[in-house]
């Protein structure tokens, strides 16, 4: 499988009165063709920002790109032109968003919102674009597409418009979907659904997926390797497998501990991660996580560790070797 | 929509209703009549006791109210003009909305089509020397009164001028309005040249000031909706900053915008008094204001009367083009 | 159609005995005068009751009811219908003063803990005010109350003075569970505590309502539609779907033993963080979107999407029975 993506050194900041926020501070991951990379982290983390900076979607000012290359198909994403750029965006990189309720138009209708594309990208006419869009909705499970394509977004439930919004998404065949946290603001059981259609348009149409959650639960069911990020750094990578059975680095293990699991015995008392999330604007040297960290070492707040291999695919950026510490 | 439509107007019809009783109360109520003249136009007693008389003003306050409801709704006769003894308000009305109407129109049109444009460059460039210029020149336009900025005008335009050795002609003309009845759908001119001629000048005046806070409004709305989700989707999607900008952003940013101008084009269709004097246009907006003076009960009455009406009609229309603007905004 | 109410015969020390709870909206229409056509029937005859000292879940998605439940049983939405006994009164009939004092006893934390604290209050302030409004301490005595509160919930005393915005959403939700213990509880309503919270700080936030139950002998009922979290923390689990309940049972009867076909449908929903478990897991898809609440189904609410669905269903609605000890169930598949 050749590699899609491979990012660089992603650096990104934001200017605000408070101070200069550190969002991304120089990760290196990648994505395989059709294979899905799961992006773990709780608000704050950086896993947005990440995406939204390879996709050039980050609004300059109070934002820059201060570092870092994108590749994508032979090119450096960070430096292409903007016109190139957006022949980019919702062709063959797509990206879908959190919240379905206001990331719809809503006074546009749904077959203009997601003709848009088509016409724009794959130069249809407007027939053309609409019998597609029809075909799209269709695709993803949503009745009656040919009379509702020409309803409102607010006349869709949550589950239907982030299934109008995959449409979008995967309307010109993207080589790779970025998904924002899109099923966080919607009930469990539509997000059954919805995680079922992505699984099963992945096996048609074969295309490759980010997806960013804070939910460990959904990530184990869909991805195939994962990244975890803590305050702008990637802390842990891995296959999806290891990362669950074999934690290596404090914050995961924490993580994987302070939640409740429907599937163990109740009597377990969850044992959560001390402290509060860490600050972006001045952070201390060293180790970011390290104020919350129980395996902490003196080594830990002075200098921050780099991502290493710990076993085959498996990457970790701690001093401590937890596995010896007996977690 | 259209139940919505009729429960408006029937309940407009309760409010129209207090709004005459209140004028008409009230105006009975300040001190001084219609035919009380002091110093050398005083009238001789004999003559005020019959003026009265014969508009029957000696009547009970209440049978006055009823006796002009039903010239008012069953002829539409709004009364005779006091001051003006040969005219009734109907033939004022008739011979001057026309004209406020016509420069209230240029006015809008003129502060839409500068005020619009310019709020979406403002709001596009924030924070940059254009948005500040802009903003700048919002808030001279909305501070310099009528007062001030009609004669300024009217010195560079409307005289001649001798500088530098070189003679220049007015290039606009003023003091008149050019345009006469009949007119078009009852208030609509013609368009020509003798038409503009005239209008250009008062039309600027009136429109700066309503341009600066269409502007105003704009920036804020517009700044406001580019921030939201749905315009980051239209930006992934790969669309250019154009397209996003009309398609996306204009129409969700006009309701703002929509909701002032309702009660703006009432306003500014029944006349303005300021713009209408310095440019001696023979518009409706003195009548406005002279009645009171004048203690010309039935002038007073109609031309509340109208603007209520304008009022009434121009928020109901403001509540309609919300819902097109907005099709989340359903009436039943 | 009836529901039995569960209520039980023997003295099981019963604090909030609910009984047949109705809370229908009216939807206006109307030319000149308005009419009601109709009702949004956001809770539509439950019963259901919670022990003292005892935690009851209250899980579904979202428009099942779970909410309004929870204020209409603090009287905050008057009930339409319907009674709600509070250590043997009952609040729907009850109004003004005595209404009043009766609030020093049933609490609620609500969910966002940014904009259920208001900014313009200190947080002593916010804290102390009830202590104030129901007469339980003034001055000085006040002041120390609320610094105690803070170190109860796991906050610097220190921080009296700050305002809400100076605080994460984790520190914020702790003072709203100081707000809530300030006037010393019986019964506390949590309407989905913790899902505006970042996954790390919600298991300190869970532990800490644990704590202080034992701590102070406290009665909760736990809204939330995340079910591993429900099943945590409570000691039973009544499961909403449309403003009806369609299982009630101890937690661990409920996961071992769901009987309902929504409750399992529900369950696997629920996302497992073990690849390995979620790799052989055969999950129930739900068809469909959850009906209106205006207009629900003839029958049994879940007939429209239920995976086994009979022809009574969709004509007359199940009773709420007792199947099995301490096990209610909605539904013609169980115990008919």
């Amino acid at each position: 499988m050749g590699r899609l993506l491979e990012v660089k050194g992603l650096r990104t900041q934001f200017f605000t009165q408070d101070g200069v926020v550190h969002a991304v501070n120089g990760i290196s991951y990648h994505v395989d063709e059709g294979e899905t990379l799961g992006i773990v982290g709780e608000s704050g983390c950086g896993k947005t920002v990440n995406v939204l900076s390879i996709m050039r979607l980050i609004p300059q000012p109070p934002g820059k790109i201060v570092g870092g290359e994108a590749w994508f198909d032979g090119r450096d994403l960070l430096k292409i032109s903007e016109e190139e750029m957006r022949q980019v965006r919702g062709n063959r990189i797509s990206m879908i968003f959190q919240d379905p309720m206001t990331s719809l138009n809503p006074v546009l209708t749904i077959e203009q919102q997601v003709s848009e594309a088509l016409m724009l990208h794959l130069g249809m006419d407007r027939k053309q674009a609409r019998k597609r869009s029809i075909e799209l909705l269709e695709m993803v499970g949503i009745p009656e597409a040919a009379s509702r394509i020409d309803d409102y977004p607010h006349q869709f439930s949550g589950g239907m418009r982030q299934r109008v919004m995959i449409a979008m998404g995967l309307s010109c065949n993207p080589q790779l979907l970025i998904a924002d946290e899109p099923t966080t603001a919607l009930d469990v059981t539509i997000q059954a659904q919805i995680l079922e259609l992505v699984k099963q348009l992945k096996r048609e149409i074969g295309m490759a997926v980010i997806w960013i959650t804070h939910d460990l639960g959904v990530v184990a069911g869909l991805a195939d390797r994962v990244n975890v990020m803590y305050a702008g750094y990637i802390i842990e990578s891995g296959p999806v497998k290891d990362i669950y059975g074999d934690p290596r680095h404090p914050y995961t293990i924490g993580l994987l501990r302070s939640v409740p699991r429907l599937d163990e015995s109740v009597k377990e008392k969850l044992i959560p991660i001390e402290g509060l999330p860490p600050d972006l604007i001045d952070p201390p040297p060293g180790c970011p996580f390290a104020p919350r960290c129980q395996y902490q070492i003196e080594k830990c707040l002075k200098e921050n560790p780099p991502l290493e291999t710990v076993a085959r695919g498996h990457m970790v950026a701690c001093w401590v070797d937890v596995k010896r510490k007996g977690a | 929509m259209t139940k919505y439509i009729i429960r408006r107007l029937f309940w407009s019809i309760p409010v129209l209703f207090f709004l005459t009783l209140a004028v008409f109360v009230l105006i009975r109520a300040i001190p001084g009549g219609p035919f009380d003249f002091a110093g050398d136009k005083s009238l001789p007693p004999s003559v005020v006791k019959n003026l009265e008389a014969k508009y029957h003003l000696n009547d009970p306050v209440w049978k006055q109210f009823v006796d002009y409801l039903k010239d008012l709704i069953l002829r539409f006769d709004l009364g005779p003009s006091f001051r003006y003894k040969s005219r009734t308000v109907n033939d004022i009305i008739a011979q001057t909305l026309p004209i406020s109407a016509q420069l209230g129109l240029v006015a809008l049109a003129l502060a839409l089509l500068i005020g619009i444009p310019a709020g979406i460059i403002a709001a596009l460039r924030q924070n940059t020397m254009v948005d500040y210029t802009a903003t700048f020149i919002a808030i001279i336009g909305v501070s310099i009164p009528a007062i001030v900025m009609g004669p300024f005008l009217i010195w560079i335009f409307a005289l001649p001028h001798d500088i530098g050795g070189w003679h220049y002609e007015p290039i606009f003309p003023v003091s008149r309005w050019g345009a006469k009845p009949p007119f078009f759908l009852g208030f609509l001119p013609v368009p020509d040249l003798e038409f503009w001629k005239y209008a250009i000048l008062p039309a600027f005046t009136l429109g700066t000031g309503l341009s600066a806070s269409i502007a105003r409004l704009t920036r804020a709305s517009l700044l406001q909706v580019i921030r939201e989700d749905y315009i980051r989707t239209a930006r992934a999607k790969g669309l250019s900053e154009r397209a996003v900008i009309v398609r996306h952003a204009l129409k969700n940013s006009m309701i703002p915008v929509v909701t002032i101008l309702g009660p703006m084009f009432a306003a500014v269709l029944t006349g303005t008094f300021v713009v209408e004097q310095i440019f001696a246009i023979p518009g409706l907006g003195k009548h406005f204001v002279t009645s009171i003076g004048n203690r010309d009960y039935p002038v007073v009455l109609g031309t509340s009367l109208l603007y209520g009406v304008a009022i009434v009609i121009a928020n109901l229309a403001v509540d309609i083009v919300y819902a097109w603007l907005d099709p989340r905004i359903r009436y039943d | 159609m009836t529901t039995t109410t569960p209520t039980s015969t023997s003295k099981d020390n019963i604090l909030v005995d609910v009984r047949h709870l109705r809370m229908w909206f009216p939807i206006n229409r109307g030319i000149i005068i308005q009419r009601t056509v109709g009702y949004v029937k956001a809770v539509d005859d439950i019963s259901f009751f919670v022990r003292r000292g005892e935690t009851l879940g209250l899980v579904g998605e979202s428009g099942c009811g779970k909410s309004t439940t929870g204020r209409a049983i603090l009287q905050l939405y008057r009930p339409t219908s319907g009674e709600v006994y509070f250590d043997g009164q009952d609040l729907c009939k009850m109004k003004g003063e005595d209404l009043r004092r009766m609030r020093r006893r049933m609490q609620m934390i609500f969910q966002d803990p940014y904009a259920s604290l208001n900014p313009r209050m200190t947080v002593g302030n916010i804290i102390g005010e009830p202590l104030e409004v129901h007469g339980i301490a003034r001055g000085r005595e006040k002041r120390e109350r609320v610094q105690e509160l803070l170190r109860v919930v796991g906050l610097n005393p220190y921080f009296v003075n700050r305002y809400p915005h100076e605080f994460s959403g984790g520190q914020r939700q702790r003072i709203g569970v100081a707000r809530a213990l300030a006037v010393n509880p019986d019964f506390i309503v949590c309407d989905e505590p913790i899902s505006a919270l970042d996954v790390s700080i919600r298991a300190q936030i869970i532990n800490l309502l644990e704590e202080l139950q034992e701590q102070f002998g406290l009665t909760y009922l736990f809204i939330a539609h995340d079910l591993s979290v429900v099943r945590h923390i409570s000691n039973r689990v009544a499961v909403m779907y449309l403003g009806k309940i369609m299982e009630l049972t101890s937690r661990e009867e409920l996961y071992e033993n769901p009987l309902h076909p929504y409750t399992q449908a529900l369950l696997s929903a629920v996302p497992i963080p073990d690849p390995v478990v979620e790799e052989k897991r055969r999950r129930i898809i739900l068809e469909g979107d959850v009906p209106s609440p205006v207009n629900p189904p003839k029958g049994c609410n879940f007939c429209t999407r239920c995976p086994v669905v009979m022809e009574i269903c969709k004509n007359e609605e199940p009773e709420f029975k007792e199947v099995q000890p301490g096990h209610w169930v909605a539904c013609w598949r169980v115990g008919h």
